[in-house]
């Protein structure tokens, strides 16, 4: 597990990132969520090394992280970076030796993520001969191809379409299963909630919520119920909850517990017949937009 | 975590394998790694190759045909035209030129003026030396000295080398020197930008440390730069042995071999330098600014050289600034106007300063790599912490 904590990074005058602490476990997809300029990638750039904290350490299962470690990782930067006048086999090759992987290995292993993420065109081709999506396949073979130990990945998906994005998470997800803690960053919420198992959830440099899917969603239900009759539900507003929001059939109330929400619904079943009943369920979206606000 | 979580990713946490770690590269061995690509990329490029060829066909020419060039301008032998007791008089000293013999001045000057001949020598009493030269347009310089009386000058020096081979020979370092720098700098420059303008410097980074990787791009520009060198100094001596007795090959051994050491330190040097101004910049649009400094450092030698390849004074102080020092040591073993251990106290400055600038130049690089955007300030590079 790698473990980011108290993490304080200033630029200037600017200070960045205030306090940030989460864990990224092993085995699962964490996604960082947060708006441009709320600190992901200097996070992310922080937990691979390549830019020190003023103050905080990142640990690997309780200990700082080691140089050995560190070069086990796989990273995907945000602006994408590879030799454009040079083969993608080969400069797929070049890091992984850097890496500490031997050629023929690196070579071999090339040859097999460039298929598996479905890279149209020749490996031998040069970086920029490619479309611009075949050139994020190649980026994201960068990232894997010595086995990573762990995964740091700055928006994998954008510039992907639906089928290219499905084989890369197929991809992660086998890294992952390895054992390795995956950490990826990216706008699009509904991938995110679709994706991850973990959610990060960052704004103005502050981790703002940090769970699992379920337990933001669960904490984003504020105790919040919703239910259709078809009969008027007006009485609902002197049944002791708060009412939010009420239109003929429709009430979403307020109850501070499960109990005093069966009440209501019982109440609705005397006067007629019930169609639906339940507890908000807010997406992703709306949770996003509240803890960040 | 949550139960349902467990359920959900198809690999838990609390049993997950632990993936296996792979040994780190060791400094020299990613240093190996990346000056690996360096030479693979810009040595073994057509364009590299090409000019290589060309630069080295020119040198190897200019060395067999110098000698003969003289020959060339002037068109071949003079035709002379001689009147009456100038004959024996021209016929003593004439090399090679085709004699005409006129019967009188009239006829001498018509044959000038028809160009007919080069040069007419006709009887003149009222000249000191008894004859009268006619020329169409130009003073004709090697006759005039051919029929001029002059002292005898004995040369008590028979070792040294004439003004205009050595100044040949200056221009010659200057140039090898100038152009090698300039052109495997920018080389290394150019390199550093790429990776900094396609941001792959971020992923290198998460991987090797800065300096192996600074290290590795001077490792394999220098060494491509040596090999060229190599390949030039190759060619002047086959040059020399195929002209070699119009040329003074044995003079040259000495002043070539400490080219080639001073050389390769001075290229380190240089390298790294455009290796540091090339990471305070993020475009290659950019790149001309910060390397201007280096270039006039690399150029100022060349000029110093040329107008300075006959003043001891100004080579020897020459041959102890670092910059210069490629050049001017070379010059002075060549002309034999040093003491022993001076090259060897020239090289021993050129070592200190380089090393100062390649501690300076890793400081600047790995203060400046991460930055992006406006070019970064020398100043704020050297003092404050990426």
């Amino acid at each position: 597990m790698i473990s980011v904590r108290n993490i304080h990074r200033s630029f200037g005058d600017k200070h960045v990132l205030k306090d940030v602490s989460f864990d990224i476990k092993p085995g699962l997809m964490t996604g960082f969520v947060g708006g441009n300029g709320a600190g992901k990638t200097t996070t992310m750039r922080i937990v691979l090394g390549v830019l020190g904290a003023n103050n905080g350490e990142v640990l690997v299962d309780g200990a700082p992280m080691t140089d050995t470690y560190r070069a086990n990782m796989g990273y995907m930067p945000e602006e994408r970076g590879l030799y454009p006048k040079m083969k993608v086999i080969d400069q797929l090759v070049y890091l992984a030796q850097l890496h500490g992987m031997s050629a023929a290995d690196a070579k071999h292993r090339g040859l097999e993520i460039l298929d598996r993420l479905g890279l149209v065109g020749k490996p031998t081709d040069t970086l920029e001969s490619l479309s611009l999506g075949n050139q994020q396949r190649a980026q994201i073979a960068a990232a894997l191809i010595h086995r990573p130990a762990a995964l740091i990945l700055d928006e994998p998906f954008s510039g992907l379409d639906p089928s290219a994005v499905d084989a890369t998470v197929a991809v992660l997800r086998e890294v992952a299963a390895t054992g390795a803690p995956v950490l990826f960053s990216s706008h699009q919420l509904d991938l995110v909630e679709r994706l991850c198992d973990e959610l990060v959830i960052i704004a103005d440099g502050r981790i703002r919520a940090n769970g699992t899917r379920d337990e933001l969603l669960a904490a984003g239900a504020t105790g919040e119920w919703e239910l259709v009759s078809a009969a008027d539900t007006g009485w609902v507003r002197e049944a002791g909850v708060s009412v939010k929001e009420f239109d003929g059939g429709y009430v979403r109330f307020l109850a501070p517990t499960e109990q005093q929400a069966n009440e209501v619904l019982t109440g609705a079943l005397a006067r007629g017949t019930v169609k639906s009943f339940g507890p908000v369920q807010r997406s992703l979206h709306e949770i996003y937009k509240e803890v960040t606000q | 975590m949550s139960q349902q979580t467990m359920t959900q990713s198809p690999v838990g946490s609390g049993g997950a394998p632990k993936p296996e770690l792979t040994p780190r590269p060791s400094f020299w061995n990613a240093v190996g790694i990346v000056a690996k690509r360096e030479i693979i990329t810009r040595s073994l490029s057509k364009s590299f190759i090409i000019s290589t060829i060309v630069t080295l066909a020119i040198i190897l020419a200019v060395m067999v045909l110098m000698p003969r060039i003289g020959d060339w301008m002037s068109g071949g032998p003079d035709t002379v035209a001689v009147v009456g007791e100038a004959e024996p008089v021209v016929a003593g000293i004439a090399d090679g030129a085709e004699i005409q013999v006129l019967a009188d001045d009239a006829a001498a000057r018509q044959a000038v003026i028809d160009e007919t001949v080069d040069v007419a020598v006709v009887p003149d009493d009222a000249s000191p030396v008894g004859v009268k030269l006619y020329s169409l347009d130009d003073i004709p310089t090697d006759w005039l000295q051919m029929l001029s009386v002059s002292p005898t000058v004995e040369l008590l020096d028979t070792d040294a080398a004439n003004p205009g081979v050595l100044y040949l020979i200056a221009l010659g370092f200057g140039i090898v020197w100038m152009m090698a720098a300039i052109t495997f700098g920018m080389s290394i420059a150019t390199s550093v930008v790429e990776e900094k303008q396609t941001r792959i410097v971020e992923i290198l980074l998460a991987t090797v440390s800065a300096r192996s990787l600074l290290t590795g791009k001077i490792v394999g520009n220098s060494a491509a730069a040596l090999v060229q060198i190599l390949l030039i100094v190759g060619t002047i001596f086959l040059g020399l042995a195929i002209n070699g007795d119009q040329l003074p090959t044995m003079n040259l051994t000495m002043p070539i071999i400490w080219f080639v050491v001073l050389f390769l330190v001075g290229f380190v040097m240089i390298a790294s330098m455009y290796a540091a101004a090339a990471a305070l910049v993020s475009r290659q649009e950019d790149l001309a600014n910060v390397q201007q400094p280096i270039m006039w450092l690399v150029m100022l030698p060349y000029f110093a050289i040329i107008f300075a390849f006959n003043n001891p004074l100004a080579l020897q102080v020459m041959s102890y600034i670092p910059f210069s020092a490629p050049v001017a040591v070379p010059m002075r073993v060549f002309t034999g106007q040093h003491e022993v251990w001076e090259p060897f106290l020239s090289l021993g400055i050129l070592l200190a300063t380089t090393g100062a600038i390649i501690w300076l130049a890793a400081r600047i690089y790995e203060n400046a790599l991460l930055r992006t955007g406006k070019p970064v300030k020398w100043k704020d590079a050297i003092k404050s912490e990426a």
